[in-house]
């Protein structure tokens, strides 16, 4: 590891190509999982002998239950669209962090087992043994991408590093060499029930606190239900809302948004966690296993409705996957989706976005504001990759850009936008995101933050922004982090729901 | 009957076969593997239809590397469409009559070389003279391009500089089809450019140039955002659904 992290300093010119520096990141990597991490999750200890047969058996297996990798693997015509997209390429200038250079990681192996050219002239198609050097560059590497697709918007195939690093990730895992941050979160996960490992009667006290708080500051008894059966509402929020900072600051306008409306929710101990970090390592049985504790907790509390908190990838994985990993949805038509389907209240969306439910709220003149109290705050808002680029809000594409910015404008006066083509669906990614979050790696992440970081000080130079809102744990975890690195306060990234909490009146209508 | 026409005969017989099934294949490869998750790109279409639109935007306007640089966009739009038109000229050697539609082309089509290789060699440029497309070119995508340039060119030295036969050579490809071969004009230049495209058809199915069939299977692509609507579930993931 570097011994000193540095930013890499703002430029004028944010489009401008960068040289390139060949070998920049070759260092960095994530720590390894041990053993038990390893084991915990069904995945061997360390490497195993006989890893290449075994690696190249498993791309053959996700050959053929990835149509994705199967496509992506053929269709990539080296045009270099994409090169350029990449933040931590951006960043970093190392070039294997250009996209389609990550892909070229794994398609030159695939080449070389699977494709008549390669086998026959490796050389003049790219193609290369899966050695152990080309097993470290994977390690390192693919340990360099935040799984936030934006290349795949360029590509004209819609090629998506993202799905190229999952697998990288996963036959990685089945050959002994996962990652420990994401591997030993997993881990908890199944044992304790969170990230953090939070247990049940730490997360009951952490509620019983922040009534007491809420009372304290606004005289209103605010509540934060755990566990309670016949709830309307399950909410279901990341880990780090129950007490990082900012995070919490959301959690409380969640709950503030509840109280106001009359809605009765609930959290559950036994899914005290909307993040599913079975998405960032690409494998199928631990997306699933994870996301199966919030479907029976949903059975179990009899709950009508789910509702996801401020977390990017959660909401990717609760939007677009819950209703085949679960049945959290709608349109099933077997006996294990119908099951839940017909307890959940269809006349909403399942599962729904917090940013939903308080859209729809003030839509329908059920929640009122003082939108002066954000006087102090010009904000501006990120949009996190995975709601970006992965999932939706409301009922026509794009409603994810404009729900939330609509929130904002409602509850506070000053709102800038940041430049075009690092917002919407160009958004550039914390530099944090997919399983990268992790402090071995902080050096990556400083550099993966630079054009964020550029985007930003365009509007704090030109509106005097100081306030970056965002709906993703991991964002407000890695700005937090990487923020002062720029020169920023820590304290200028936060979420939306943290300023409903600033502004929301809930005293009784008068 | 030369010795020329006949392998001639025979080689396009060979690689209309292997352009055919070899494709054919690649394509039942990508039908038979399921896409078991929704991963649509989003902002992406609700419905059927608007993935049809998405799609068609994709392929005549090339919607994405647009977004990426106009350059890039300029240089590719320009060969592929200019690629489509000459293929299209180049009906007239395969129908008799001649469809109406593809007369009509014939004077476009020739402009549309000229914008086939102008493409091409601004692509080339490309991948030569800027440093991270330098970085991620392989061999093979050179050959490629010259491969594709030298089509382009002899096809417009014969138009332009030394004439060709073209009564016969259209007899030739119509014996083909016909299975009734006729002699193809002995000329250098139409040799050089039907042997050039013999490599292409054969090289297609292992190629790169499978992108063109890809872009219609791409899961990011062409599927409908409506995750909350419907159960979207492949058959093997089926099958890991916990039994009740
Ligand atoms: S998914 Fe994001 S982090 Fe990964 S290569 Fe693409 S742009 Fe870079
Ligand atoms: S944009 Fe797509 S086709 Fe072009 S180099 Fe990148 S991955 Fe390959």
């Amino acid at each position: 590891m570097a011994a000193e992290v540095k930013a890499p300093p703002l430029r004028a010119d944010t489009g401008a190509p960068q040289a390139l520096v060949p070998g920049a990141m070759a260092a960095s990597k994530p720590y390894l999982a041990n053993a038990k991490m390893q084991q915990a999750l069904g995945f061997p200890g360390e490497l195993v002998d006989g890893w290449e047969e075994r690696a190249i058996g498993r791309m053959g297996e996700l050959l053929e239950q990835y149509r994705s990798l199967k496509v992506y693997m053929d269709a990539c015509v080296h045009c270099g669209a994409c090169a350029d997209k990449c933040h931590y390429f951006i960043g970093t200038q190392d070039p294997l962090n250009m996209p389609v250079a990550r892909q070229d990681l794994m398609r030159s192996v695939y080449r070389r087992y699977f494709t008549l050219p390669g086998k026959l002239f490796p050389k003049l198609v790219g193609a290369r043994d899966l050695t152990r050097e080309v097993l470290d560059q994977w390690f390192s590497y693919y340990n360099q991408c935040s799984e936030c697709r934006r290349c795949s918007v360029f590509c004209p195939y819609g090629i998506d590093t993202a799905e190229v690093t999952m697998a990288a990730r996963e036959i990685m895992d089945v050959v002994g060499l996962g990652q420990k941050y994401t591997n030993e979160i997993i881990g908890k996960v199944h044992r304790i029930g969170n990230n953090l490992g939070l247990p049940g009667p730490a997360l009951a006290d952490t509620l019983t606190g922040l009534e007491e708080d809420v009372k304290e500051e606004t005289g209103v008894d605010v509540r934060f239900p755990l566990d309670e059966k016949g709830a309307e509402v399950l909410l279901v929020t990341p880990s780090a809302d129950f007490f990082a900072e900012p995070h919490v600051d959301s959690l409380i306008g969640y709950a503030k948004v509840f109280h106001a409306a009359g809605i009765r929710w609930t959290l559950s101990s036994h899914a005290s966690e909307a993040a599913n970090f079975g998405l960032f390592i690409g494998n199928y049985d631990q997306l699933q296993t994870v996301a199966l504790r919030i479907r029976d907790a949903a059975l179990e509390l009899g709950v009508k409705r789910i509702v996801v908190g401020e977390c990017g990838h959660a909401w990717r994985v609760a939007y677009s996957y819950w209703n085949t990993l679960t049945g959290i949805g709608a349109g099933g038509d077997d006996p294990f989706a119908q099951m839940l389907q017909r307890q959940l209240d269809s006349r909403y969306r399942q599962p729904m976005h917090i940013c939903e439910l308080t859209f729809d709220l003030i839509g329908r003149g059920a929640l009122r504001f003082d939108a002066e109290a954000n006087d102090l705050r010009t904000v501006t808002f990120h949009d996190s990759c995975n709601v970006a680029r992965a999932s939706r809000m409301g009922d026509t594409p794009g409603g994810q850009f404009e729900i939330p910015r609509a929130i904002i404008r409602t509850v506070a006066n000053r709102y800038v936008e940041m430049p075009s083509g690092t917002t919407h669906e160009q958004t550039y990614c914390c530099g944090g995101g997919g399983g990268l979050l992790s402090d071995e790696l902080l050096d990556l992440r400083v550099k993966g933050a630079l054009p964020r970081m550029e985007a930003l000080q365009s509007v704090v130079g030109s509106h005097g922004v100081n306030f970056m809102a965002t709906i993703c744990a991991i964002c407000k975890a890695q700005f937090s982090k990487v923020l002062p690195y720029y020169g920023f306060k820590m304290g200028m990234v936060g979420g939306v729901h943290q300023l409903v909490s600033t502004a929301i009146r809930l005293g009784p209508r008068t | 009957m030369t010795p020329a026409t006949i392998a001639f005969a025979i080689a396009f017989y060979v690689a209309f076969l292997v352009l055919v099934l070899g494709t054919g294949y690649r394509i039942y490869g990508y039908l038979r593997v399921p896409a078991p998750l929704k991963i649509p790109t989003t902002p992406a279409p609700t419905t059927r239809g608007g993935v049809v639109l998405r799609l068609t935007r994709e392929v005549l306007f090339f919607e994405s590397l647009f977004k990426a640089g106009l350059w890039l966009w300029l240089c590719g739009w320009l060969f592929h469409a200019g690629l489509a038109l000459v293929l299209a000229r180049h009906l007239r050697y395969f129908t008799e009559p001649v469809w109406a539609w593809v007369v009509f082309l014939q004077p476009f089509g020739i402009y549309a070389g000229f914008a086939l290789a102008a493409g091409l060699a601004g692509l080339w440029l490309r991948r030569v003279f800027v440093a991270r497309v330098r970085y991620i070119s392989t061999p093979s995508d050179h050959l490629m391009l010259a491969l594709l340039l030298a089509i382009a060119l002899s096809g417009l030295a014969m138009k332009f500089g030394a004439h060709t036969d073209i009564v016969a050579v259209k007899r030739f490809f119509l014996g083909l089809m016909y299975f009734d071969v006729q002699p193809l004009p002995a000329d250098l230049l139409l040799y050089a450019h039907l042997v050039l495209v013999v490599l292409l058809m054969l090289v297609f199915p292992f190629s790169k140039l499978l992108h063109a069939p890809g872009v219609f299977f791409s899961p990011s692509r062409n599927q409908v955002d409506d995750p909350r609507e419907h159960r979207h579930l492949a058959p093997w993931a089926a099958r890991l659904d916990p039994k009740l």
